[in-house]
């Protein structure tokens, strides 16, 4: 029976870089997917662009690219997708054709587009599309002009297009990560994209591998018996053209692929699993038949779907403020005590100096303040000093960062740790979770 | 918590796996067996969870089921200060908040039936 095999060895930027050659060689692949875009990468590579036109993209998905070199060479049937493209698909796909150019390989590249709604915002605006906070139903209006980046997140159809039309890989922007899976395996089987309970299948295919190693033995519940984390397998979703799949890792690599890894991983990041809203489909989670057939191998399959929803969601961000956090370490017993002085140290000089940034939050690492009021307190020998800051002015941040090295000989005896030199300061990029009609976000298809 | 070190916990008899939705996360728990699932139904409640989560300021709990994994996924409002893109905390994105909620004590009356055997 038909299958095309689809692995993902990219869970977000900043994964392992070594991984992509290492699943592009043991896996067998028809496509290989590298997803790099969280929530806050968009801001940031938006916030790249602005300084440089020709900048905005996941940079690492170049250096990654020559590492796939040999692979490419030997398998000139593997095909690519991914969202490295961020906020400037063009200029990444054009970097990408360099690599290829210089190694001597051909293959067509395509690139989507339409996604970046930032320029578009203030005709909607004008239009009564208010671009509401879901969470607090307040206007975008007034924040408007700090906007940072506005991107909807697209479906599985310009990969499906971009694909039909010959593109071997496929850079885009925004689109949902599961996207990445769901177009290669509509294009491959040529589903309608109204077949609901196969997008749905495609759909969680793409969920349970978007996130890299996290499907299998990464972040599992009982990580003792996971084997070799160091040389974990990346996940390959086996696909039908029914929807359902086998969901396994190259032979021979470190991790896990069970029940219950799979199980974790179909509930990560997850509202309602009987409505898991994608571009493509509403997925019904909770109809998911998981089959564990032994050896790192998982069969998932019988999955439902209703129809898309009409709405996109978007992603974007606006500034608000500036951030910064440093550490230092209290040693020789009384740690939470000193740590606690220090804390309050640097509180009091601030407001002396009438620079107490708005938000200032104190974390005794290793005495239970990582997650405040759930861990019992407790009082470690030693322990971690944390401080980070916020506060609308830079000035406040960065004069906020200048008070952790005089601790360590003004303050009480047995701190250390001041090695890194002084916290950066950065932008605080502040999510707004909305939506936006489809009919009013049309994507564009290029290649080069 | 306070005198729990012998306590059986909610890892006896789930596993779990938690991450971020812009400010609120996501908390899955899942039993070992259909008996765990059953059990759980009853005694993890969503009024129990938002106690528990109480002091990071969550404001809203909602509880659903996903009995093909055996799975309770709880939905945790305003619960990160600010999410990954703002919040201050170190665990800014939730990622420990499963491993958090697994360290809950378990009733005396738990049956011992449904402790995993691995």
């Amino acid at each position: 029976m038909d299958k095309v095999r689809i692995g993902n060895a990219c869970g977000f930027w900043g994964d392992d870089p070594q991984a992509p050659a290492h699943l592009a060689t043991g896996g067998n692949l028809d496509f290989l997917t590298l997803e790099y875009l969280a929530e806050l990468t968009m801001s940031i590579l938006a916030h790249q662009k602005a300084k440089n036109p020709q900048a905005g993209y996941a940079g690492d998905f170049i250096t990654v690219l020559q590492s796939l070199i040999l692979s490419l060479k030997a398998q000139p049937r593997l095909k690519m997708v991914t969202n490295a493209g961020g906020m400037n698909p063009l200029a990444c796909a054009k970097k990408a054709k360099e690599v290829l150019d210089q190694a001597g390989i051909v293959r067509r590249i395509g690139y989507l587009t339409g996604d970046d709604l930032l320029d578009r915002l203030p005709d909607f605006i004008r239009q009564g599309i208010a671009l509401e906070n879901l969470d607090d139903g307040r206007p975008l209006e007034p924040f408007l002009s700090r906007v940072v980046s506005a991107n909807a997140y697209l479906g599985s159809e310009g990969i499906v297009q971009l694909l039909e039309q010959g593109a071997e890989i496929v850079i885009t922007g925004r689109v949902a990560d599961a996207c990445l899976t769901v177009g290669p395996a509509a294009w491959h089987f040529q589903t309608p994209l109204e077949d609901w309970n196969t997008l749905a299948g495609f759909s969680v295919a793409g969920h349970l591998i978007e996130c890299g190693a996290q499907v299998t033995g990464g972040n599992f519940t009982r990580w003792q018996e996971v084997p070799r984390y160091e040389s974990v397998g990346y996940p390959i979703a086996e696909i039908s053209s029914d929807g359902s799949f086998l969901l396994t890792k190259p032979q021979g690599t470190g991790g896990l692929v069970n029940f219950e890894t799979v199980a974790e991983q179909l509930l990560y990041e997850v509202g309602d699993p009987s409505a898991y809203l994608t571009p493509d489909v509403s997925a019904d989670f909770t109809s998911v038949e998981i089959q564990d057939i032994g050896s790192d191998r998982v069969q998932v399959g019988k999955a439902k779907g209703r129809p898309k929803p009409p709405l996109l969601k978007v992603s974007l961000a606006y500034r608000d403020g500036f951030m910064a956090s440093g550490t230092l370490v209290a040693g020789g017993g009384k740690a939470r005590e000193k740590a606690e002085c220090c804390g309050q140290i640097i509180r009091e000089k601030l407001r002396q100096a009438n620079a107490l940034p708005q938000e200032f939050l104190v974390e005794i690492l290793g005495a239970g303040d990582s997650l405040p009021g759930i861990y019992q307190r407790n009082d470690p020998p030693e322990a971690v000093l944390r401080l980070a800051a916020r506060d609308p002015s830079k000035g406040i941040i960065e004069r906020f960062t200048r008070e952790f090295a005089p601790l360590v000989t003004s303050g009480p005896q047995g701190i250390t740790g001041y090695t890194s030199g002084r916290p950066q300061v950065r932008e605080v990029f502040r999510y707004w979770p909305t939506t936006i009609p489809r009919d009013l976000v049309p994507f564009q298809l290029g290649f080069l | 918590m306070s005198q729990g070190s012998t306590r059986k916990t909610l890892a006896s008899i789930a596993h779990g796996r938690s991450g971020d939705k812009g400010n609120h996360a996501n908390v899955a728990i899942l039993g070992y067996s259909q008996d765990a699932f059953d059990w759980l139904i009853g005694f993890l409640s969503k009024e129990k969870v938002e106690d528990y989560f109480k002091p990071l300021g969550v404001t809203q709990v909602e509880r659903y089921l996903a009995p093909n994994v055996r799975g309770l996924n709880f939905v945790l409002k305003d619960v990160l200060a600010g999410g990954s893109s703002a919040s201050l905390r170190s665990d800014s994105q939730g990622k420990t908040l499963a491993a958090a909620l697994l360290l809950m004590p378990l009733p005396p009356d738990c049956p011992a039936r449904l402790f995993f055997k691995g």
